[in-house]
């Protein structure tokens, strides 16, 4: 397998260890005179939009930032709660730079790039050093020092964290940082604006159509580079654990006007979510990964428990030891309950599919913490106390205290929307969407196949491969903002420092402004019977029964024809009410799920023609004796990178991918 | 569930607003009541009538989008909770549900529901971070802290920056939001440098925006669905106290 | 000093708790004198007292910041509130404020209203009479026995206890809010002073109250 020519990932020469060294040394410069001429479009508020825009404008960059919220703060970042992973090696326990590469591409089922993956383990530790300067409150041990826990798919502690809202806290630090380039006028922040356009002039990403949503009006923003921090596209689920907002339209136009969009069918799965509770359900709600350091997960071993847990007729805890089934234990014992997400999806969805499922719809498994509540800090408590044969209501009593302090935000949260109370009944839990490991193809620059066009965060594919490890997200989407896009961003601008603003009235951006303005007449026009939600919900059926968690070729067939005709069925019969030239979230709303129903498209094609199970991508027919993903590294062992020719019509390149510093290996948590 | 809505509507800034009553008879109390309000905008819709334009976005209660005032109070009738995750379980069959945007001078209403809380973010620009570029870090843990001090930074730094503090407090005031970050910075090591400036500047700026006073009724500490404690206002008393009576300039 | 430091909200707020706490203060002084009355000595021992206050050039003095101390308290309260105001011009059609606070907290406008009503009345009771006329000085008359002859109004003595509801609500809240406003916030003392506050808002009143009501009914001789 050759790597296609239009797929140039431009990877420094040299040792692994060296290369990112090398670059910075050798990456062309742009002097401090020249970068306040150059002007920079940064397109997401998220982790990795608000620390590249802060960072760039520290640099001297005139920036201008977007974002469809009220405010840069309200970004998606902040909703992640269990921690950031960094190569500290605080703990003692052997964690290294290395290790934290090993880690993700093997979490990563090996179908990320060794390159770009060692460097993110780099910078890792860079990121906590700039966080707690910024003053983001880490917790901490009673020396003062920073405290670390453990997540999914690692066997050390190497995750930062600030209770069960670690995504907020970074959130806000890389938000101040970024309020304060606003106060200083080295950006310009647009918030309330969506982008629905990319502007390209001879080939390169000039600009930004973008839609003021108060006033409905279009407006064209020039920019030398234009960066895409958008975030993922796991609404095209309609369900998941994204904001309702959160929406694949920059990217995809981007995709659209020529950017490659790569691996679209990964998608994560995230093992511990609230199931579902009824058809009014508009979003899903993640119960955080870090619960599994402590939670157990079970179904009942005999059918009969489970169906009369179903109806109500019996309560869990009633259910004896022995007639219980750990089946994460006994299925990986070395990694148990913290076997990295797709693995842990999957095993629910298998026991569920056996007729083991404990709520009334059958789609659930319990997480129950009383026996590390009672057994593990209980027993601590006791012992530090002297308390000899405490009872188990002591040790309860005792242990309360320790786990409200690691999980009481996550457990009020269940408890509030379920109406159950976690510390005396087990969690229900089922697999929901949460992360979309695909996204626009970068290179080492992290620039897309668009020259001056760049895609950070989770609106990329870089670093996951296949699978993401949890802590992660938060990781990649700083690293990409405050390390790497800082110094990469040099290498084409220090190209441009001669090319003069060019001005909005170019014919580019009107001609831009016009498809956007078309799209938008064609929406208000057709005034059809049904709600945009109808539709989306339908496609979200659609993705999640025959693109979700396990897929076959022929449910990918007909989804992909199922898809088709509901996009049809959409641009004649969709209704959308008001005015384009006001507030009109409706409108909005349109506008994403019309592109979702093209990107549904191009996941069903790429899941389709990737005949391997690798990470968050299970095709059923691909699977070892006992149900493990197989994969087939002799002729999949790539990147698949989508180009746009027109609508049902994508042309594939392949990336391959060379692993010399790692061996590929069955992946095994056994 | 039986439910009849009374929801304002208002078409933009200008115009002057009324109230609008609904009714929706398939409530479930497992929904969620912006997932009440998503039903009654798809019967709206169906209807040909405009559906309510209200602010939201993660639903999970920590972006802070959310903004209702519901039956006299800010997200309603639970403590410690978003709109988004308060269930209609909290209500009773053939209740009568009064919901207005918040008011506040500074929070223009933009449409229906929907209001303007930019200037939280302007105050933010004020003062509320460290100036420290990136790449100019040391070592993380060169930097310690105490254990409670980063608590007590945390519960601070927990705030969404929603408003329900201001929508709850009978002089519209501020004074939680911006104290909440003062106190953040003001209780780690890495504040220390700007502590003075930052709380001057804030304040300064708070004032600007158009927001009242604080009467120490404490409604907003009881009304933020993050707790955030009165004690950050004090703290912030305090900061001003000093940093005005040291001030050099 | 930063320049303009209570022309911002908490440095107005500021004067406020000052202002407040002065006056707490000498509601102490004033109430401690009053109650020599119920010594029931005929009033010699608080007469004593009072021809002590008003011929001390400390008191004097103290007197004129008393004044001051209202005045400052009266007009920030009106700057304030107008701010107050402006900063929620369209209200809410349905308050349920009484969930998230104490009724009395968000009424010290009008309890103190109240109070400066009832506060001109007192002035023009008593020390208008002392100061301004030769009625006491003369010897003519005591202070007690002003008090006797205006507190055997029944009108006079059932405005004087409702002023000192108001007053007993108007300390309730703001004793505790004038050591928050200085942000004298602490885990264990703040509890403590919302105790001390408490109590004081009631027995300080309370003994107020009780003078017209003995003095009428001729508990007190």
């Amino acid at each position: 397998m050759a790597t296609s020519p239009k797929l140039d990932a431009k990877i420094p020469e040299g040792p692994l260890q060296e290369k990112w060294t090398r670059y910075r040394s050798t990456v062309p410069l742009v002097n401090p005179a020249n970068k306040r001429n150059l002007e920079i479009i940064v397109v997401g508020t998220g982790l990795a939009g608000a620390s590249a825009a802060a960072s760039l404008a520290e640099l001297g960059y005139k920036v201008k930032a977007f974002c469809f919220q009220d405010s840069a703060r309200r970004a998606h970042s902040i909703a992640a709660q269990g921690g950031i992973n960094a190569a500290k090696n605080y703990q003692n326990d052997g964690d290294s730079v290395y290790r934290l590469f090993y880690d993700t591409i093997k979490g990563g089922d090996y179908r990320a790039r060794e390159a770009n993956v060692y460097r993110l383990a780099e910078v890792s530790a860079n990121i906590i050093d700039q966080c707690v300067a910024q003053g983001v409150p880490f917790a901490r041990e009673y020396g003062g020092y920073l405290s670390n826990r453990s997540f999914g798919g690692t066997q050390v502690q190497r995750t930062f964290y600030a209770a069960g809202q670690t995504g907020q806290q970074l959130l806000l630090g890389a938000y101040s940082a970024l309020m304060r380039q606003v106060a200083l006028g080295q950006v310009q922040m647009f918030a309330r604006h969506e982008m629905l356009n990319i502007v390209l002039i001879d080939g390169k990403a000039r600009g930004i159509i973008a839609r003021n949503l108060i006033t409905g009006e279009l407006e064209r923003h020039f920019g030398h580079a234009v960066i895409l921090a958008s975030g993922g596209y796991g609404n095209v689920f309609y369900l998941s654990t994204n904001a309702m907002g959160s929406n694949a339209t920059a990217i995809w136009k981007a995709h659209k006007k020529g950017a490659f969009f790569g691996n679209p069918c990964f998608t994560q799965i995230h093992p511990t979510c609230i199931p579902v509770s009824g058809d009014h359900q508009s979003k899903l709600t993640l119960m955080s990964e870090s619960l599994r350091n402590d939670g157990r997960i079970w179904v009942p071993k005999k059918l009969e428990d489970a169906k009369a847990i179903r109806e109500g007729r019996l309560n869990p805890n009633d259910i004896k030891e022995e007639d219980r089934d750990y089946y994460l234990e006994r299925r990986y014992p070395a990694f148990g309950n913290l076997v990295p997400r797709d693995v842990a999806s999957r095993a629910a969805k298998e026991r569920c599919d056996a007729g083991y499922g404990v709520n009334a719809t059958g789609e659930a498994v319990f997480l129950d913490f009383a026996y590390n509540l009672k057994y593990k800090y209980g027993m601590m408590e006791a012992n530090r106390l002297g308390i000899k044969n405490p009872t188990e209501q002591q040790l309860k009593e005792l242990g309360r205290p320790i786990v409200e302090e690691k999980y009481g935000n996550l457990f009020d949260m269940y408890k509030q929307i379920t109406g159950v109370d976690p510390y005396e009944n087990p969690m229900m839990i089922y697999p929901a969407v949460h992360y979309t490991m695909g996204g626009l193809w970068v290179d080492y620059n992290l620039m897309t196949t668009v020259p001056g066009l760049y895609a950070l965060g989770e609106a990329n594919f870089s670093d996951h491969g296949a699978n993401r490890l949890g802590a992660s997200a938060l990781m990649q989407g700083l690293a990409d903002g405050y390390f790497i896009i800082p110094y990469t961003i040099g290498a084409y601008l220090s190209n441009e420092i001669r090319t003069k603003p060019i001005s909005t009235n170019h014919e580019a951006f009107v001609q831009a402004e016009n498809e956007v303005k078309d799209q938008i007449n064609r929406l208000m026009s057709i005034k059809g019977k049904h709600t945009v939600d109808h539709f989306h919900k339908r496609l979200g059926k659609i993705m999640w029964n025959k693109c979700g968690m396990s897929r076959n070729a022929k449910g990918l067939q007909e989804a992909i024809q199922e898809i088709r005709s509901l996009r049809e069925e959409f641009w004649k019969d969709v209704k959308v009410p008001g005015t384009d030239k006001e507030f009109n979230p409706e409108l909005e709303k349109a506008g994403r799920v019309a592109d979702f129903l093209e990107l549904a498209e191009l996941m069903c094609i790429d899941a389709l023609h990737r005949n391997e199970s690798c990470g968050g991508h299970f095709r059923e027919e691909y699977q070892t004796e006992d149900g493990e993903a197989l994969r087939d590294d002799a002729n999949f062992s790539y990147v698949a990178a989508w180009e746009f020719k027109e609508l049902g019509n994508w042309e594939l390149h392949k990336e391959e991918l060379k692993f010399e510093n790692i061996k590929v290996a069955q992946r095994s948590y056994k | 569930m039986k439910i009849t809505l009374k929801v304002w509507r208002q078409k933009n800034k200008q115009d002057a607003g009324h109230f609008e009553t609904y009714q929706l008879d398939n409530v479930s109390p497992d929904m969620s009541f912006l997932e009440m309000f998503d039903v009654l905008n798809e019967k709206l819709i169906s209807e040909g009538k405009e559906p309510v334009a209200f602010d939201h976005d993660c639903r999970e209660g920590i972006c802070g989008m959310c903004s209702m005032y519901i039956n006299g109070r800010p997200h309603g009738p639970l403590r410690g909770v978003t709109t988004c995750q308060l269930h209609m379980r909290s209500f009773k069959d053939g209740d009568t549900i009064v919901v207005e945007p918040w008011r506040s001078t500074a929070f223009p209403v933009i449409k229906d529901l929907t209001v303007d809380r930019s200037a939280f973010d302007r105050i933010i620009q004020a003062g509320g971070y460290i100036s420290v570029n990136t790449g100019s870090a040391r070592d993380a843990n060169n930097i310690l802290v105490p254990k409670e001090n980063a608590d007590k930074a945390f519960l601070a730094a927990a705030c969404i920056g929603c408003g329900a503090c201001v929508a709850a407090c009978k002089n519209a005031s501020a004074m939680l939001f911006v104290a909440a970050k003062v106190s953040q910075f003001a209780l780690l090591p890495q504040g220390q440098i700007e502590r003075k400036q930052r709380v001057l500047n804030m304040v300064k700026k708070m004032d600007e925006e158009g927001f009242g006073n604080c009467t120490n009724t404490g409604a907003c500490e009881a009304e933020c669905p993050k707790g955030i404690s009165l004690e950050n206002i004090a703290r912030m008393n305090r900061e001003y106290i000093c940093a005005a009576l040291t001030s050099e300039k | 000093m930063a320049k303009g430091m209570f022309s911002y909200s908490i440095g107005k707020k500021l004067i406020m708790g000052l202002t407040g706490m002065f006056l707490i203060l000498f509601l102490i002084v004033h109430c401690g004198i009053n109650s020599l009355i119920f010594l029931n000595d005929g009033g010699e021992t608080f007469n004593r007292a009072a021809e002590f206050m008003s011929h001390n050039w400390l008191m004097r003095t103290l007197e004129v910041g008393l004044f001051l101390g209202f005045i400052l308290h009266i007009i920030q309260s009106l700057i304030l509130t107008l701010e107050n105001k402006k900063a929620r011009k369209i209200g809410y059609a349905v308050s349920n404020a009484n969930a998230n606070s104490k009724w009395y907290s968000r009424s010290m406008g009008l309890l103190g209203t109240l109070i400066l009503i009832f506060l001109i009345l007192h002035l023009r009771h008593f020390w208008v009479v002392s100061r301004f006329t030769d009625h006491i000085s003369s010897g003519e008359e005591t202070l007690y026995d002003e008090m006797k002859e205006v507190f055997a109004n029944p009108i006079v003595v059932i405005i004087y206890v409702l002023a000192q509801i108001s007053l007993a609500y108007h300390l309730m809240h703001g004793f505790q809010s004038a050591f928050q406003t200085l942000g004298l916030n602490h885990k264990k003392y703040t509890p403590i002073i919302k105790k001390i506050g408490t109590i004081y808002a009631i027995i300080i009143p309370l003994l107020f109250a009780l003078m017209p009501i003995v003095m009428y009914l001729g508990i007190v001789k």
